[in-house]
């Protein structure tokens, strides 16, 4: 019944859902010894027998424990496998291929693999009150290979610019991956201050940071986008990379409000416990009490929160992609890649050149959960079976 | 409770004040208003003048861009917009409210027509999958949930316009009426041909949302499951089934009706990428190319009906919790 007083109190009751939403039980065994219980029963039995049973039980740390926990569920395993894949991909892929994205080798100029393209033009035209169509057809050869099929040079093909598709692939995957850090370490930075000073201040402090927080999680973000991206094009940014970062920088000022209200929910309940009253006693300063006592205890729910926020990073990057008003389009991102499919013509005859991005994305998106359900079961002490 | 609605909706009015504040300013300053765009061939090939086009400006108070201009002009749209008057989209040139009503009915059926079919899927199937608790059942819905809601709205549209529309044509896409249709044909063709274009739409967006629901459902049951009441239940002797559809089942839906109650503006708001994605003339495209253009009063609007959706929604689903569960109340 309190928690509910607070939900009403703060007005948005998303963290009631975000939390119970959470127990799913990805994980198929779960481990069952209980650390605090392994050593007590050791010990006990120490003495009953006069024998040393530490050496035959072994004593997890928590740490190990949620390792080992972890690494138990099949799930969470597959999406571990498949991040460390792409990342390889993107990071190391690019030193074994012989093209590049940008620099370097870009362009194919081997005469095998260019395709002309054809394009015709007809003519309709009566001569004696008989209808005839003409046909004037037209060969253009261009110097490098430009839509090419997919051959042992180019696994995938190349694009309208003649880039390696497979290339750009990997080196799309070096932003698209790695631009979710930026944002979530900075929305978590955001969120842990702001959310903790609501939560352990009360009173004021929490009134004006949780309105805020109401006020941003309101605003709808798809047409903040648009308006950010077109603002940011007047300003001259349009034409470098620097552009994403600047627009997901931005993107963090509203991102940071789910954060804030987990940190102020757990706060908010981890203050009333006895541990606190006992720092208190200690005479610790607020700081310290802060740092040393509360903030450690919301550091698997951070973990968790961060790596789903990843993945839905990875989301809105290809998003922004998708309706072009992300990083400049001939960078190479996911995103952008996908951004072909909304033409028909590529839609239709080159998959190829879409397809890789469309299944990296979901990819990503689905390993970045699988990993935070995992942790998050793995965190969770009564996840026990 | 009445005391407790009516502190919260002084609330939203706060909240929206809020929102409506920082979109505004955002919008007032994107470079190149629908007008500059507009106007721009004639301005620079001299058959308008600068002035006459400040003139232009001034009349859509748009002409002050400094700080205070777009307070000014903020203070202006916020006075008509308390006493009904929303504007005139610069576009369309009809009133705001009547480009909003004669798109959203088409948004508003395919976001219906998907939750109902989320809600007759995923509730029973999150309900099996906690009966079953690592069961086949279980693992294979919920990865094939976790994939679902993996998929990014535009690709597997795409990927589904490239398949099932175009390479086997089996469904139409691109708008909501078939080229091929006869001018002379009836109601009933009509609306047939359109539901043959919201098919892949509805399928994508059951998919993509099924997930979260289905997982909500499936935590909350284990939750009851794992109740005193359902063990007395089946202490007394209740056979699987009642203690299933007659304990479980309803205390499953206090927390599903109010899950539910958040999805308002999906339901009204228009499905701006899948909408883009298909062609579909609903409200998510609208206001796609009006924050495209540059149409403030369009965009402003669309950005508050949603704003105010989200508010009405949280709202509903506090009182919505204390209507289904008679032990919470409400206190203001």
């Amino acid at each position: 019944m309190k928690d509910r007083k607070n939900l009403s109190e703060n007005g948005l009751p998303t963290e009631q859902t975000a939390e119970t939403e959470n127990v799913l039980a990805t994980e198929q065994t779960a481990e069952t010894e209980n650390v605090l219980a392994t050593e007590q029963t050791a010990e006990t039995i120490d003495d009953l027998h006069g024998e040393n049973l530490t050496e035959r039980v072994k004593v997890l740390s928590p740490g190990m424990t949620v390792l080992k926990r972890f690494f138990r569920s099949k799930l969470s395993v597959i999406g571990l496998v498949t991040l460390i894949f792409l990342f390889l991909f993107s990071f190391a892929g690019p030193l074994f291929s012989p093209w590049r994205a940008d620099g370097g080798t870009t362009k194919d100029y081997a005469a095998e693999n260019i395709k002309s393209s054809y394009d015709h033009v007809s003519i309709a035209y009566t001569v004696d009150g008989e209808e005839y169509t003409a046909l004037a057809v037209s060969v253009s050869t261009p110097s490098y290979n430009i839509l090419g099929d997919i051959n042992g040079d180019h696994w995938m093909g190349t694009d309208a610019s003649g880039y390696d598709v497979f290339t750009r692939l990997m080196y799309g995957g070096r932003v698209s991956l790695t631009i979710g850090f930026v944002v979530v370490i900075l929305e978590t930075v955001l969120g842990v201050l702001l959310g903790g000073l609501a939560g352990y201040f009360g009173k004021w402090v929490d009134q004006l940071i949780m309105r805020i927080v109401d006020v941003l999680s309101c605003i709808p973000s798809l047409p903040i986008m648009l308006i950010l991206s077109a603002l940011f094009d007047s300003w001259g940014l349009g034409d470098s990379i620097a552009k994403l970062y600047y627009m997901m920088v931005v993107l963090t000022f509203m991102g940071w409000t789910g954060v804030a209200r987990l940190v102020r929910g757990q706060i908010l309940s981890l203050r009333e416990q006895e541990f606190m009253l006992a720092a208190k006693c200690a005479g610790l300063s607020t700081s310290r009490k802060i740092f040393k006592h509360l903030l450690p205890n919301i550091i698997p729910q951070l973990i968790v929160s961060m790596t789903l926020g990843l993945g839905s990073i990875i989301l809105t990057e290809a998003t922004l992609g998708y309706l072009g008003i992300g990083a400049p389009l001939d960078t190479a991102t996911w995103g952008n890649m996908i951004n072909l499919a909304s033409n028909e013509t590529y839609r239709q005859y080159y998959a190829n050149l879409w397809l890789g991005s469309g299944i990296c994305i979901t990819l990503a998106i689905l390993a970045f959960n699988f990993v935070g359900d995992g942790l998050r079961d793995a965190f969770d002490p009564k996840m026990k079976r | 409770m009445v005391k407790y609605i009516i502190k919260r909706l002084l609330l939203s009015l706060f909240i929206l004040l809020g929102v409506s504040l920082i979109i505004y300013i955002l919008i007032r300053m994107m470079p190149l208003s629908y007008f500059e765009t507009q106007f721009l061939p004639q301005l620079n090939s001299g058959v308008m003048t600068q002035e006459e086009f400040n003139r232009i400006l001034a009349l859509y108070g748009l002409d002050d861009n400094s700080f205070f201009g777009i307070l000014k002009g903020y203070w202006g749209w916020l006075t008509a917009f308390v006493q009904g008057d929303f504007g005139t989209s610069f576009q369309y040139g009809e009133k705001v409210e009547v480009i909003i009503r004669d798109n959203m009915g088409i948004s508003f059926g395919i976001s219906f027509v998907s939750l109902l079919l989320e809600i007759v899927i995923a509730i029973p199937l999150g309900i099996k999958c906690a009966c079953n608790q690592y069961g086949k059942i279980d693992y294979t819905a919920t990865v094939l949930c976790m994939v679902g809601m993996a998929f990014p709205t535009f690709f597997l549209g795409n990927l589904m316009i490239k398949w099932f529309a175009v390479d086997l044509g089996w469904f139409e896409t691109g708008g909501l009426v078939s080229a091929a249709l006869p001018k002379d044909a009836g109601a009933l063709t009509r609306f047939f041909d359109m539901l043959w274009h919201l098919v892949l739409p509805i399928f994508v967006m059951v998919v993509l949302s099924i997930g979260g629901l289905m997982r909500y459902t499936r935590t909350n049951t284990l939750e009851v499951l794992n109740a005193d009441y359902i063990r007395t239940a089946r202490a007394k002797g209740l056979s699987e089934r009642k203690v299933i559809y007659k304990h479980v089942f309803r205390n499953t839906m206090i927390p599903l009706v109010t899950q539910l109650s958040f999805t308002l503006p999906t339901l009204f708001g228009g499905a701006m990428i899948t909408e883009t994605v298909f062609g579909i003339p609903g409200i998510g495209q609208i206001a796609y190319n009006a924050l495209k253009v540059g149409d403030i009063p369009l965009a402003m609007s669309y950005n508050m009906f949603i704003a105010m959706l989200t508010v009405v929604g949280i709202l509903l689903a506090d009182i919505m919790y204390a209507v289904v569960d008679p032990r919470v109340k409400l206190v203001g």
